[in-house]
């Protein structure tokens, strides 16, 4: 059974283009925009990877991510965070709040696959 | 030289054509009889041939090289640099007055793109867009083996995200041409009210004069601003113009001259509060012929709740003040009169001197705390600078966009890593 990726992120042109990029990957993509339900969705989908973007409509990233931590170590699932805000300090927010890797938008799509790769073989 | 040929300037100070040539290119400096000889003959005062724009320019050259130390400018030369190559010497200043300018405006909109929600809203959007477009476009060019239903879903979403980002673009550029002079499109009543306040000047003669009240002087002043920023400015001409009959212009003109725009020791002589004295200065100073003031006013919260800049100290327009304010310091200690040598952390060359005080808004009322108030004087202390012993507060406009490290009031990481 393929890896599966839950993509939290309220952009729907950029959850299209990454929904296509890893499933020619061979992820199985879940997608939720809803920041309130995100932590539901992770409990419900069990997936082997979430890709969190910060600024959601119900929840930020943050506040998702710390939840999130206190019910899975990042061993058990790793979490890309992406944001539009790339200063040291959102950085540092990311990092306490238990961030696996953190990418700035606007980024490429080699690198964001390079990103999930490295996450999924850790 | 307008009006009176070469020749005969030089003949009437008995001097060759050439020499007054080398004069007049600044390759001769001149002194003595021969400088009132020719001031006589052009019937001005001599201060004016040695003095005016040329010591101007060589006091600009001075502060542009005390900017950059590690540059090692030949500072004991300034005189003949500026004398020999006027031109040059020009530029450099000139350079150097457009470089200030520029680093006050880099700090201006970094303030407002930390402060202002409009601002990081559309700069998310634009950001967000721009990654939808860059992931969506590279999937195109770089998939031959895309199927044409991909292919025309995402030329679909490549379409929509660009007009979208066309849609972001066009009101950012708006919202940056609208604010360029920082005063429209505001945020605030109170930045509403300070934008007419610095478009007017900080010194209302019809309230000075009494040929106008407070109240119509708003009516007059606030055509175009909202309800809020007009109630506001409505308190703060009324409280104007009790200042006013507190302490007239020609009163504090009668001792200004004698103790400088020392708010302490005017109200000590004058027998009024230093909040007062502070409050008049700020909107007379230039009346009176001084440089230009910065004065600032905070509430008990420590909230800015005035802020008047000057040329050479800004106050943040978003925001709390820096930390190491004196401001800050007053409303500590209220009664007590702060004197502080502050230096801006921007590229100010010269410490100016801050004046500040605390005390209660109105009458005390028992089993009522106070309601304190903080102010602050910034004034450009001409020649006294001071005294080799005095220490130097650095100052910035707020911890994102201040180089000072290490700072024990900082509240936040700097965006600059190694200063402006």
């Amino acid at each position: 059974m393929g890896k599966t990726v839950l993509l939290i992120e309220d952009e729907p042109n950029i959850i299209e283009a990454i929904r296509f990029l890893l499933k020619r990957e061979g992820w199985k993509v879940f997608t939720t925009s809803d920041g309130s339900i995100a932590v539901q969705e992770v409990r419900q989908r069990q997936p082997n990877l979430v890709i969190l973007d910060v600024m959601l409509p119900g929840k930020s990233g943050y506040d998702i991510l710390r939840e999130l931590r206190q019910e899975f170590s990042a061993d058990v699932l790793p979490v890309l965070m992406l944001t539009a805000r790339g200063q040291s300090k959102d950085r540092d927010i990311a990092t306490q709040a238990g961030v696996s890797r953190f990418m700035t938008k606007p980024f490429s799509n080699s690198e964001m696959i390079e990103a999930v790769r490295a996450l999924s073989e850790k | 030289m307008a009006g009176m040929k070469q020749a005969g300037l030089a003949q009437q100070a008995n001097i060759s054509a050439s020499y007054l040539n080398l004069i007049e290119h600044n390759r001769r400096r001149i002194g003595g009889k021969l400088l009132l000889d020719i001031a006589a003959a052009l019937d001005v005062e001599p201060s004016l041939l040695t003095e005016g724009a040329e010591a101007a320019l060589i006091a600009q050259l001075r502060e542009s090289a005390s900017i950059h130390p590690k540059v090692s400018a030949e500072l004991s030369r300034t005189d003949e640099f500026a004398g020999r190559f006027p031109g040059w010497a020009q530029l450099l200043a000139e350079t150097h007055r457009r470089v200030t300018a520029l680093e006050r405006t880099v700090v201006e909109l970094t303030d407002r793109l930390t402060h202002d929600p409009h601002l990081a809203d559309s700069m998310h959007d634009m950001l967000t867009t721009v990654t939808a477009i860059h992931s969506t476009a590279s999937i195109l060019a770089e998939s031959d083996d895309l199927e044409p239903e991909w292919r025309d879903r995402f030329s679909r979403n490549v379409h929509e995200d660009s007009a979208r980002l066309a849609e972001v673009s066009q009101s950012l550029v708006q919202y940056l041409d609208n604010s360029s002079d920082a005063n429209t499109d505001l945020q605030s009543p109170q930045e509403e009210m300070d934008a007419v306040f610095k478009a007017v000047g900080p010194r209302f003669s019809e309230l000075e004069d009494g040929t106008q009240d407070p109240l119509s002087l708003t009516e007059y002043l606030a055509a175009d601003i909202s309800v809020a920023a007009k109630e506001l400015m409505s308190w703060a001409l009324q409280s104007y113009a009790l200042d006013v009959a507190k302490l007239h212009e020609k009163q504090l003109a009668s001792v200004i001259s004698e103790l400088g725009p020392d708010p302490f020791k005017i109200s000590a002589t004058l027998g009024c509060s230093p909040d007062l004295v502070m409050r008049r200065l700020a909107a007379l100073a230039t009346n009176f012929g001084l440089p230009e003031v910065a004065f600032a006013v905070c509430d008990g919260a420590g909230v800015l709740i005035h802020r008047q800049s000057s040329a050479r100290f800004a106050l943040p327009r978003f925001g709390g003040g820096c930390a190491q304010l004196p401001l800050y310091r007053a409303l500590t200690q209220p009664y007590s009169a702060q004197t502080a040598w502050v230096e801006p952390l921007s590229n100010e060359s010269a410490p100016l001197r801050a004046f500040a005080y605390a005390a209660p808004l109105g009458p005390v009322f028992p089993s009522q705390p106070p309601i304190y108030r903080a102010y602050m004087l910034v004034v450009d202390p001409g020649q006294d600078r001071g005294s080799e012993f005095d220490l130097i507060t650095q100052v910035g406009v707020a911890c994102r966009i201040c180089p000072r490290k290490p700072c024990n009031m900082r509240q936040e990481p700097s965006i600059l890593s190694s200063g402006l």
